[in-house]
C-alpha cells in the first residue's frame, strides 16, 4: 500500500511539472493555434538564469521572481523580434522557425554552461511537511506552486480587463482590433505569460531530474500529452491533463506492463481518449461556420 | 581499404626511417616518420557528453609533456584530437579524415559505444589499429571478431560480475534490486550480475527495472525497487539517472545496500543528488579518487599534480576524468616505446597485446594491466570502494572478474 501511495504521489509531483508546462504551451495555442516546440528549451534557459542569480547568492525567492519577471521579457521579445515576422507565413514554416529556437537555445546554453550536470535548490525545507512519511516537501510543494499558477492564471483572464483583452483578440482578433485592442501586442503577452510559467515548471522540476541543457527535451512530450489529454484550449483541463498523465504512467509502469512500455501505454490512451472526445477531456468543441 | 598508393607512400617513408640497412623490417605504418608518430582520436568535446573532452585534452598535454622530454624513441608523438559531438555519423567521418587524408599510424581512445562501434569495422577492414577505446561495453574486447580494436576500461559486465561477487561475499542472503537503462550499457550489466549469481544463486535477483533515457526520472522505478522488500539495490545508470536514484532511494529510506555503476560515481555527479543521500554508497574503481586530500604523498599523485600545475589548468587535478585520460596516455606511450624501431601496425598492434603488469600514475594501487591476443580487456580487476559523505574510501581486496 505504501508503494502504491509513492507511486501516486511521485507521479503527482510530476504531473505537476506537466501541468504547469501544459499552462504554458495552452497559453501560446490559445492565441496562435500553435503548439510551441522551443516551451521547453526556453523553460531550460530560464531555469539556468535561475541558477546563476543562485550561483550569484540572490535569495532563492528572490531569484525566482526575477527569472519569471526576466523570462516574461524574454518570451515578448522573442514574439516581437521573431515569431512576429512569420505572422502570415505558412504554418510549416513557423514550425521550423520553433524547430530552429529548440536547437539555437540548445546550442547557446550549452556553450554558455557546459553541458555538466548541475544541482538546483528546492525552496522547500529538507523534512516533510507535517511529518508525513510519504510526501517530500518538494513533492507537495510543486502541486501547491502548480495550483497557485493555475489560480492566479484563472483570475487574471476572468478578472482583469487585459486579461479579457487576450481572450477576445484570441478568439475574435478582427472584431477586437475593431475596439481598440492591440492585437498584436496581446500575442506578445501571450508568449511573455508562455515563458514566465515555462520559466516555474524548469524551476519545479530542476530539483528533481538536474539541471543540464537536455533536462526539459522529455518533460516537454509529457506536457504535451496533458495539455492534449485535459484540452488544449483549457487551462483548468491542460493541468488536469498535466496531473493525470503523470500518475497514469507511474501507475501503468509499475502495475500494469512494466517500465519498458509506460510511455507507450499512457500515450495509447490518450489516443483513445481523443477518438472518443477530439478535444480533449475538458476542452471545448470549437465550431467554426463556413 | 588501404590504396596501392598509400601502401607505396607508407613504404617510401619507411625506408627513408629505417634506411637501407634493416630490409627485414615491416613497412612501418603512414604517418610514421624518422622524427615523429602521428595518432589520432574523435572526443566530444561539443554536444552531451563534452563533459568527457578532458580526457582529450588531458591527453594531448600528456604527449607535449613526453615530446618536450624528447618524445619516444627519438620521435615526437602527435596527437590529432578532433570532435565529434558524440555523433556517430561525424565520428566516422572524422576517422575517415583522420586516416585518408592526414595517414594517422592508427587510432587511439576514441570516445563513446556508438562512435567506436560506428567506426569499429572500417578500421579493422582496413587493418588499422582503433587501440584503448573509452568506453566499457564487451563488444570492444572480442580478438576473435574484431583482431584490431582493443578497450581500455574495465568491461560492464566483469564490474557487475565484481559486484555480484562482493554481495555474495558480504551478503550471501541478499534480495537484490536492480535497476538498469534499456540499452546495451544497462544490459551489460544484468548479463554481468547474472553470469556469477547462477543455479541457485539466480533467485537472488528479486526484481529489475529499466529505463529509457527518453523518461524524465526513475523516480518511480525506485518506488518500485523499495516496495519489492529488497535489501541491495544496484543502479546501472548514466549519470543523471544515477543521481536521481541515489537521491529517492535515500528520500524513501532505503536502509540496505547500494551499488552504483562506476561511470555514475564521479563527485560532481553525487554532489548534485546530494551528499547526505550518497553517504554508504558502493562502487568498483581503478582510477585514484584524486580530489582526495589522504592521496598527497602518494608518488603517482604527486606526478600526476606536477604534470597538471604545468600542463593543465589547476581544477583538472581533481577532475577523475582528466586522471583516467593520463593513464591511457601513459598505457599508450608504454607500447609505443616497446615498438622499438618497428613501427608497423601489425607490430603496433602486437605490443599493446603484450601489455604485462603495467601500472599507472593515476590508477589504484594493484591495479594492473595485462593483455594477450586472446585477452583484450587490460583492466580486469576493481577495488571496491565506498563513499564516506567526501570521498571514496578503498574497502578491502581487489576482486578479480
Amino acid at each position: 500500500m505504501t508503494a502504491f501511495l509513492n507511486q501516486c504521489f511521485s507521479g503527482l509531483a510530476m504531473g505537476g511539472i506537466f501541468a504547469i508546462l501544459a499552462l504554458s504551451l495552452v497559453m501560446i495555442f490559445q492565441a496562435t493555434a500553435l503548439l510551441n516546440f522551443a516551451q521547453g528549451e526556453m523553460a531550460m534557459a530560464s531555469t539556468y538564469l535561475a541558477w546563476q542569480l543562485i550561483q550569484h547568492r540572490v535569495p532563492y525567492w528572490l531569484a525566482f521572481f526575477l527569472t519569471v519577471i526576466l523570462s516574461f521579457a524574454a518570451g515578448v521579445l522573442i514574439e516581437r523580434l521573431i515569431i512576429r515576422r512569420f505572422a502570415s507565413a505558412p504554418v510549416l514554416t513557423v514550425v521550423i522557425v520553433f524547430i530552429a529556437l529548440v536547437f539555437i537555445i540548445d546550442s547557446v546554453v550549452g556553450w554558455i554552461f557546459g553541458y555538466q550536470l548541475q544541482e538546483f535548490p528546492s525552496p522547500f525545507p529538507d523534512h516533510n511537511w507535517f511529518n508525513n512519511p510519504l510526501v517530500s516537501s518538494h513533492q507537495s510543494g510543486i502541486l501547491l506552486v502548480t495550483l497557485i499558477v493555475m489560480a492566479v492564471v484563472w483570475a487574471f483572464f476572468r478578472f482583469t480587463t487585459l486579461g479579457l483583452a487576450m481572450r477576445a483578440a484570441a478568439q475574435n482578433p478582427a472584431s477586437s482590433r475593431l475596439v481598440g485592442i492591440k492585437v498584436g501586442w496581446m500575442l506578445a503577452l501571450g508568449w511573455g505569460l508562455a515563458a514566465a510559467i515555462g520559466s516555474i515548471a524548469g524551476m519545479m522540476a530542476a530539483p528533481l531530474v538536474y539541471l543540464d541543457p537536455s533536462m526539459m527535451s522529455s518533460l516537454l512530450l509529457y506536457g504535451f500529452a496533458g495539455a492534449v489529454l485535459g484540452g488544449i484550449n483549457n487551462p483548468w483541463g491542460a493541468v488536469l491533463g498535466g496531473l493525470i498523465v503523470g500518475v497514469s504512467v507511474n501507475l501503468v509502469g509499475a502495475y500494469l506492463v512494466g517500465t519498458q512500455l509506460q510511455l507507450a501505454v499512457a500515450l495509447t490512451m490518450i489516443i483513445g481518449v481523443l477518438l472518443v472526445r477530439p478535444s480533449g477531456l475538458f476542452g471545448r468543441t470549437i465550431v467554426t461556420r463556413v | 581499404m588501404i590504396s596501392r598508393r598509400e601502401l607505396l607512400a607508407s613504404g617510401a617513408a619507411a625506408s627513408v626511417a629505417t634506411g637501407a640497412s634493416l630490409p627485414a623490417l615491416a613497412a612501418n605504418a603512414p604517418g610514421v616518420t624518422a622524427t615523429e608518430i602521428r595518432i589520432g582520436q574523435t572526443m566530444p568535446y561539443s554536444g552531451p557528453a563534452s563533459a568527457y573532452g578532458i580526457i582529450g585534452r588531458t591527453e594531448v598535454a600528456y604527449f607535449k609533456m613526453l615530446n618536450e622530454k624528447g618524445g619516444i624513441n627519438g620521435r615526437k608523438i602527435k596527437l590529432m584530437s578532433l570532435d565529434d559531438g558524440y555523433s556517430p555519423p561525424k565520428a566516422v567521418e572524422d576517422i575517415r579524415r583522420l586516416v585518408e587524408q592526414e595517414k594517422v599510424a592508427f587510432i587511439f581512445q576514441s570516445l563513446g559505444t556508438p562512435s567506436n562501434a560506428a567506426i569499429m569495422k572500417y578500421l579493422n577492414n582496413a587493418k588499422i589499429p582503433q587501440l584503448f577505446v573509452a568506453t566499457g561495453a564487451a563488444i570492444f574486447s572480442d580478438p576473435k571478431k574484431f583482431p584490431w580494436t582493443m578497450g581500455f576500461n574495465p568491461n560492464y559486465q566483469a564490474e557487475a560480475a565484481i559486484y555480484a561477487k562482493h554481495i555474495l561475499a558480504n551478503h550471501p542472503k541478499a534480495k537484490i534490486g536492480v535497476l538498469y537503462q534499456n540499452d546495451d550499457f544497462g544490459q551489460d550489466y544484468l548479463v554481468g550480475l547474472k553470469s556469477v549469481l547462477t543455479g541457485d544463486k539466480a533467485g537472488m535477483i528479486t526484481k529489475t527495472v529499466s529505463y529509457e533515457v527518453s523518461e524524465p526520472t526513475v523516480d518511480s522505478q525506485i518506488v518500485t525497487l523499495q516496495g519489492a522488500g529488497v535489501d541491495v539495490m544496484l543502479f546501472a545508470a548514466t549519470p543523471k539517472f544515477g543521481a536521481q536514484a541515489v537521491h529517492k532511494s535515500f528520500a524513501l529510506g532505503f536502509k540496505g545496500v547500494r551499488y552504483l555503476s562506476n561511470v555514475s560515481a564521479a563527485f560532481p555527479i553525487l554532489k548534485a543528488a546530494g551528499l547526505d543521500a550518497a553517504k554508504g554508497l558502493l562502487t568498483a574503481a581503478y582510477v585514484k579518487d584524486t580530489s582526495d586530500p589522504a592521496l598527497a604523498k602518494d608518488p603517482g599523485y604527486m606526478e600526476w599534480a606536477a604534470f597538471c600545475n604545468k600542463y593543465m589548468d589547476k581544477n583538472a587535478i581533481v577532475d577523475g576524468n582528466a586522471a583516467y585520460g593520463y593513464a591511457a596516455a601513459q598505457t599508450m606511450a608504454h607500447v609505443l616505446k616497446q615498438c622499438g624501431n618497428d613501427l608497423s601496425r601489425a607490430n603496433i598492434l602486437k605490443q599493446a597485446q603484450s601489455l604485462k603488469d603495467f601500472t599507472c600514475a593515476t590508477l589504484l594501487p594493484g591495479i594492473t594491466l595485462n593483455t594477450s591476443p586472446t585477452n583484450y580487456s587490460p583492466i580486469r580487476a576493481l577495488q571496491i570502494q565506498d563513499f564516506d559523505g567526501a570521498h571514496w574510501k578503498s574497502a578491502g581486496e581487489l576482486i578479480h572478474s
